[in-house]
């Protein structure tokens, strides 16, 4: 360091004008641009962020071997952009995208930046959603649509459908799996045992549980965009909706709510 | 100005009492917090910060609590033990972000200038995972001030720093209290917190054990009963002529160790008249070793009295 760098002092501190009560808090409501350019460039600034690009390109790859080997065929595309796309690649993509919005900065205390300032915890927590949400839809439900169109060029709106389908659940999903980041340091870990035991494998053996899945609220949403008899939900649309509001509000409401108590100790 | 006030206040982590009934009022200047590690300094500054709620009691800034309340943080600047920072930026664009968040006019040159008060500008574009200890430590340095607060908390600041960035260090926490700050920081090092504070809190074991000035600090520390282990060419006849005077107050023949084991009740008598004792009666001094000089002694010590 230079002895001739100039270093002026910040000036005697201001007085203070008083601190007002709890919760009257001003600026931004839902939607905070500096939190969501740290969570963003956090988000894909990590090795994590591999997995991110790795998976929707791995999804293109396939239906690219896919149409070159069986030609394009509607229940084909079905079976891999519902088998895959839906099942697979969004809730995967949804875990790295949920937790990792928040996570990382709880388990290495860097969130002590955001919550020592006069902003809403709920302000965070919305902020850290809405990424979370755009870069699951970024990452799934564009390659989906690709995909959709790869696969048969749209035939029976099955693209737009999955599509739209991969987006409601990227909602779900991230709000579900945000909360797991707020709640418990293994969230990584839950969230791909939910995604992949729960979704996959209980709720096709289990009926029932098929019932209360993200999965098959948003293929209610893509029964009703998609022509023919091919898309088929266990979940009636307006079941499927309030349950997909609910859960998100909710989960959202639960994250924002544990993040207010979070405790944070130093190293000792 | 910025009081914060400690009133009645505990903390409990299940069976384990961090802070134990802690009452202290901490005014402008610097203010040290002196502790053994494990003491509950880390717990206590917790709390002043709002990242944790008093089990018991109460915590304010200005009468204001200070537990889910975002306002106060437009006041407090805070640098937190932990390492980690958004360590993928640079420390510009994490200054400036700090700005941002607190919601400043013009974040770049509230960022220019804090950046400026640590000289940390001659590194600013550099990221944060490139930095050394001591510069990670100023860039934190940098984002408490950026919103120039009335109180700044800073929890174990030396740790890990060399010997010139602790003496800037000081140097700025210096100027901070001069100009009417409420400046916090903790440290188990007793002369680190001579160094700089105008005012110690102790704290030992969770329990608030002493507080004043450094002087009154030192006393209480020199004062007390010290013990030695000494070794001589003739420990019988040392003991015999150590016990006669007054600045002694015990001595054990050990003879495990085969040396004494003295204790004196004048710690600057007792230093000065050993040797000459020694030399008058033409007895050699193979060791002389203060057996109690450890830092969790002189507190507990402090404690007890």
């Amino acid at each position: 360091m230079s002895a001739t760098t100039a270093t002026r002092p910040p000036g005697p501190p201001r007085p203070p004008a008083g601190i007002p009560a709890a919760g009257s808090g001003t600026g931004p409501r839902f939607f905070h641009p500096t939190v969501a350019r740290l969570t963003y460039r956090g988000l894909l600034g990590r090795r994590r962020a591999l997995l991110l690009f790795a998976l929707p390109a791995l999804l293109l790859v396939i239906v690219g071997a896919v149409r070159a080997l069986a030609g394009a065929d509607d229940s084909t595309a079905h079976d891999v952009l519902q088998g895959f796309a839906l099942s697979g690649v969004v809730p995967l993509v949804g875990v790295i995208a949920g937790t990792g919005a928040i996570g990382p900065e709880i388990d290495d205390g860097s969130i002590v930046y955001l919550l020592s300032k006069p902003i809403r915890r709920g302000t965070i927590v919305t902020t850290k959603l809405l990424v979370a949400i755009g870069v699951t839809v970024a990452f799934c439900a564009i390659p989906t649509l690709l995909a959709g169109f790869v696969l048969n060029g749209n035939g029976q709106r099955l693209a737009v459908a999955y599509a739209a389908a991969s987006a409601v659940a990227a909602v779900a999903y991230s709000a579900v799996f945000l909360m797991l980041g707020v709640l418990t340091r293994h969230a990584v870990v839950v969230g791909l045992v939910y995604a992949l035991l729960w979704e996959g494998v209980i709720g096709n053996v289990v009926p029932g549980a098929r019932t209360l899945s993200v999965q098959q609220w948003a293929v209610a949403v893509a029964q009703k965009i998609g022509r023919g008899d091919l898309i088929s939900s266990d979940v009636g649309l307006s079941t499927a909706v309030v349950l997909l509001v609910l859960v998100t509000a909710g989960a959202t409401w639960f994250a924002a709510h544990r993040l207010r108590g979070l405790k944070i100790t130093g190293e000792e | 100005m910025t009081v914060i006030g400690i009133d009645k206040v505990s903390r409990w982590f299940g069976n384990v009492v961090a802070v134990n009934d802690i009452t202290m009022t901490i005014g402008p200047g610097v203010t040290g917090l002196l502790g053994p590690n494990g003491a509950g300094k880390s717990t206590l500054i917790s709390m002043m910060a709002g990242f944790l709620a008093p089990s018991t009691g109460a915590v304010t800034l200005d009468g204001a609590t200070v537990w889910r309340n975002e306002q106060v943080y437009r006041q407090v600047g805070i640098v937190p033990e932990r390492e980690a920072m958004y360590d993928f930026l640079t420390a510009r664009e994490f200054v400036v972000a700090n700005a941002e968040l607190h919601g400043l006019p013009d974040p770049g040159a509230a960022a220019q200038r804090a950046l400026a008060t640590v000289e940390m500008q001659y590194a600013q574009d550099r990221r944060i995972d490139t930095y050394s200890k001591g510069m990670r430590q100023r860039a934190k340095m940098a984002s408490a001030l950026v919103h120039n607060p009335s109180v700044l908390l800073l929890d174990e600041p030396f740790n890990g720093m060399d010997p010139r960035q602790r003496l800037q260090l000081m140097e700025l926490l210096r100027r901070m209290g001069a100009e009417g700050r409420t400046v916090l920081f903790s440290s188990h090092i007793l002369e680190e917190v001579e160094q700089l504070a105008h005012h110690i809190e102790v704290v030992v074991a969770g329990r608030h054990a002493a507080s004043g000035d450094f002087r009154k600090i030192r006393r209480l520390m020199t004062d007390r009963p010290h013990r030695y282990l000494v070794r001589s060419s003739d420990d019988r006849r040392l003991a015999a002529v150590l016990i006669a005077h007054a600045s002694t107050a015990g001595i054990e023949l050990d003879r495990t160790e085969e040396a004494l084991r003295i204790q004196a009740v004048d710690f600057a008598a007792f230093t000065e008249f050993l040797p000459r004792i020694a030399r008058d009666h033409g007895i050699r001094l193979f060791t002389v070793s203060p057996s109690d000089e450890s830092l969790e002694s002189v507190f507990s010590y402090l404690v007890t009295a």
